[in-house]
């Protein structure tokens, strides 16, 4: 179980100093995929570093920690002031961009054994790293390359064995799939699960593509404006929402054999240098109040394993059903001031 | 019927590396698109990166020259042998919508210069009419003059400057809007709003769109037709609701089991937390 308590984690700034994540507390049970999820500069990235322990300047944690539940050599238990230490042997980090993570003029196999502990026994390791590669879907030989010789895919490949080569218990995968295209995305994502399943440690993914969390993860947190407003089961977030957000994120995008008009979401985020007051997400909420611009909403847990921060959780079941009762693209298609309406309100 | 875009025997050939070694890569393997309509459409391109689909729109746009063969849209000749209209007449054929808005724009010019200069330029406009042209077309992407001028790109959302770059394409009252994966940018939560802005303006400006995309649902979502490519040649062509429901193409079928859809999953899942 990783325990996260109160992480608040900040930039710093000429302007001063802002909160990119601000005040998350959560628990990830064992062995599963969890994805985050929101857009960008909710904080989904900035969250990934605070749990990879990779806090450096600009980036400080103002208040909270992780606890990992695990213990390290000293049977200690791991938290973020020890974290670091177990890079790669606990924890390891599948980055976006695979070109601007391997170093271009080193070859691979070079990478791969370039730390102490394979001293005196680097043929050994290279001869399982060979077998490990290959299990993965890739040519023993092309750890001898450079990065360059190989395709995105490839590399992108060679980024998951990295991660995955000494089992660690925690994978941290920040958009792990972003540059690919979706014939090699899928390949990739398939291949993650394969390996979560067997080796059975936990995978947090971020992703943008609310299609890749569907596919792939088994709980999801959403963030928006730097807070987490919902956590729950996969199915449930896009089926049973309890938070306006989600359901206008999910809702907004089309869908092959459906004709419903979508519509988007206007509006954008509040600017986290100005202070907060009530409900982040009111100014673009749909059902929002006046007690949502008074006091904000903590993060409740409503039905088992499902938490969400709205006043008004109760009545997102309401708004999906006036959503999905909404008109066919067909009647708004040939009258541009129904399909224009969200556009005066997109400031 | 109107010839909306006609490309007849397009090639194009890369050569990559120096001359004794170089090799070929045929980005575009003999394209033929006819689409013929009485009314305004929206056409998609789809297919994986390097599919030939970017090639294709600069083709179009003539920031590339074909190795053979033409292009036509709305009856002019705008690429291969003998396309020589002059440039601004070209210009108020085919318009561009770029990917990425903030590269799309320079840094160090305000955003309203570059629509001034759209509406002084390609649409020989005295000062003031232009000023009525620009604000016309920012109306029609739901932003306000006042709101722009004066503004660097620093200062839009990415939501508002695509839709400011839409509005510079629309100045010209182009035939032809190519908009090269325009909404991959920005939020999922809004991106919407441009799709059926583009839907909103094939009704109010006639103009047809040829939308570049590796998101299927949103092709489904606003086309007429679905052009598939796959290795520089168009493999599957033809309505975009029934090319997307009953594909015909083995890799049309290939792309669709890609997507990550929200109604069915690749694999089950099984160690599901369950209440």
């Amino acid at each position: 179980m990783i325990r996260l308590d109160n992480i608040v984690a900040s930039y710093t700034t000429q302007r001063g100093q802002v909160n990119a994540v601000d005040g998350v507390t959560l628990e990830i049970p064992d062995s599963i995929v969890m994805g985050i999820a929101g857009e960008s500069g909710c904080g989904k990235s900035t969250l990934m570093k605070v749990l990879y322990g990779d806090i450096g300047f600009p980036l400080s944690l103002r208040s909270g920690s992780v606890e990992y539940g695990l213990t390290n050599e000293r049977s200690e238990p791991v938290t973020t002031d020890n974290i670091r230490r177990e890079w790669f042997r606990h924890i390891s980090y599948i980055p976006q961009s695979s070109m601007s993570s391997l170093n271009p003029v080193v070859r691979i196999c070079d990478q791969f054994v370039d730390f102490p502990a394979t001293a005196g026994r680097k043929k050994e390791v290279l001869a399982q790293v060979r077998g490990f590669v290959q299990k993965l879907g890739l040519p023993p030989e092309s750890i001898d390359a450079y990065p360059h010789q190989l395709s995105g895919g490839m590399r992108q490949r060679i980024m998951v064995a990295m991660a995955t080569f000494f089992q660690p218990e925690i994978i941290l995968a920040d958009e792990p799939t972003t540059a690919l295209d979706v014939v090699v995305q899928k390949s990739i994502l398939l291949l993650l699960l394969e390996l979560q399943r067997e080796m059975g440690n936990t995978i947090l993914l971020v992703s943008h593509d609310m299609g890749v969390h569907y596919q792939v993860t088994d709980k999801m947190l959403i963030m928006y404006a730097a807070k987490a407003v919902e956590y729950a089961d996969t199915d449930d977030i896009f089926q049973n929402p309890l938070h306006p957000y989600t359901l206008m994120l999910t809702n907004s995008l089309p869908t092959i054999g459906d004709d419903r008009a979508r519509r988007g979401l206007p509006g954008s985020p509040p600017s986290l240098w100005e202070p907060q007051k009530g409900c982040r997400f009111a100014a673009r909420c749909p059902i929002a109040a006046d007690r949502c611009r008074r006091e904000e909403p903590p993060l409740v847990e409503y039905t088992r394993g499902h938490f969400s921060a709205c006043h008004f959780a109760g009545d997102v079941a309401g708004l999906k059903e006036t959503l999905q009762a909404g008109p066919k693209l067909s009647e708004v298609a040939h009258d541009p001031s129904r399909l224009m309406s969200d556009l005066e309100a997109d400031r | 019927m109107n010839t909306i875009l006609k490309t007849q025997g397009l090639n194009k050939v890369y050569r990559l590396g120096s001359f004794p070694r170089s090799i070929k890569v045929q980005a575009l393997d003999d394209v033929n698109l006819n689409i013929e309509s009485d009314k305004p459409v929206i056409v998609s391109l789809v297919g994986e990166s390097g599919s030939g689909k970017t090639t294709l729109a600069k083709v179009i746009l003539r920031l590339v020259q074909p190795s053979s063969g033409a292009v036509t849209v709305a009856g002019h000749l705008v690429a291969g042998k003998g396309a020589r209209p002059h440039h601004n007449e070209f210009l108020r054929t085919v318009q561009p919508i770029f990917q990425n808005p903030f590269e799309a724009f320079s840094q160090h010019r305000t955003v309203d210069c570059y629509l001034r200069e759209t509406a002084e330029r390609v649409g020989k406009l005295q000062k003031n009419v232009a000023v009525e042209t620009v604000e016309e077309a920012l109306a029609a992407v739901g932003l306000q003059y006042s709101d722009v001028r004066g503004k660097y790109p620093n200062q839009f959302s990415g939501g508002e400057l695509q839709r400011a770059s839409v509005a510079r394409a629309l100045i010209p009252r182009p035939q032809l809007i190519i908009a090269d994966e325009p909404v991959s940018m920005i939020d999922a939560s809004r991106r919407m709003i441009i799709i059926n802005l583009f839907l909103a303006l094939k009704e109010e400006y006639k103009t047809s769109f040829l939308y570049i995309t590796h998101d299927l649902a949103t092709a489904y979502y606003i086309s007429d037709y679905i052009a598939v490519m796959n290795k520089g040649r168009i493999v599957e062509f033809g309505d975009a609701k029934q090319v997307l429901s009953r594909p015909q193409h083995e890799y049309t079928r290939v792309l669709l089991d890609s997507i990550p859809r929200l109604d069915q999953r690749w694999v089950e899942r099984r160690n599901r937390t369950r209440r």
